[in-house]
């Protein structure tokens, strides 16, 4: 499923990042703990998580995940939002706290 | 070949430049992409151990056909319990940095992990130094 078609299904907003929007997502992970995410989150996934500063993209771009959703209507720092674009990898926001959203998501990407 | 990159003690919108740079001359180079992954999972938390505890450092790279070998040397306080430090949880990151989502005593544990060889020295009040050698195609 890409970027896009999740953004529409769960009603997400694009911040940033909307050259990213034809990636291909396979799989979620969420954490708020930036080693957590480096040492277990795998390629092609998507990132959920309450973060909003530019270390999120470098960890997001070194572990190829095609797109990060903040939520609780978070807004990515402007040299996060910078670097969303210049990668090419999406940040999506929503209302939803992380429980609800990751739970429509789960539901979406389950295998 | 040989690379060096500088890392400067406290600038966060800067941690990961070196991990990146290496990724993309991994890439050219043809290294196996499980190969790269380990590699920059190991320096990037090195990179930031940097950023979050020292003054500043230097990563020195040495790329063969068979490994890359990675020493980091800092400018810095030093560890002084190197065995508690590589314990999973154990942090000395200040406030800020674990508000940032670092300083989860994760970091020498994701080095641990994803190198064939680890070797960190260190002198309280002067600096740390870290080896590592990651093996392609093992």
């Amino acid at each position: 499923m890409t970027v896009k078609e999740i953004a529409e299904k769960l009603n997400l907003k694009v911040l940033s990042g909307a050259s990213g929007l034809n990636n291909e997502i396979n799989y979620g992970y969420a954490s708020d703990l930036l080693s957590d995410v480096m040492g277990n989150a795998k390629s092609g996934e998507v990132w959920v998580t309450l973060q909003t500063h530019k270390n999120v993209m470098a960890i997001a771009s070194l572990k190829d995940l095609a797109a990060v959703i903040l939520v609780k209507d978070l807004q990515p720092e402007a040299d996060m939002a910078a670097q969303s674009e210049d990668e090419g990898i999406p940040v999506l926001g929503t209302s939803d706290d992380a429980f609800t959203l990751i739970g429509k998501l789960y539901e979406l990407l389950k295998k | 070949m040989h690379f060096e990159f500088q890392v400067e003690g406290g600038n966060f919108s800067k941690a990961g430049t070196a991990s990146s740079q290496l990724k993309k001359i991994l890439k050219q180079l043809n290294v196996d992409s499980r190969d790269v992954k380990r590699v920059v999972v190991a320096l990037y938390e090195a990179e930031v151990n940097v950023v979050a505890h020292a003054y500043n450092g230097t990563i020195i790279i040495d790329i063969d056909t068979e490994k890359i070998t990675i020493r980091i040397e800092d400018e810095g306080p030093g560890i002084q319990d190197i065995d508690q430090a590589m314990q999973q949880g154990f942090s000395t990151a200040s406030e800020m940095v674990r508000e940032m989502g670092f300083g989860a005593g994760m970091g020498l544990p994701n080095i641990k992990n994803n190198t064939d060889h680890l070797t960190i020295t260190s002198e309280v009040g002067v600096g740390t130094q870290v080896n590592m050698i990651i093996n392609f195609n093992s």
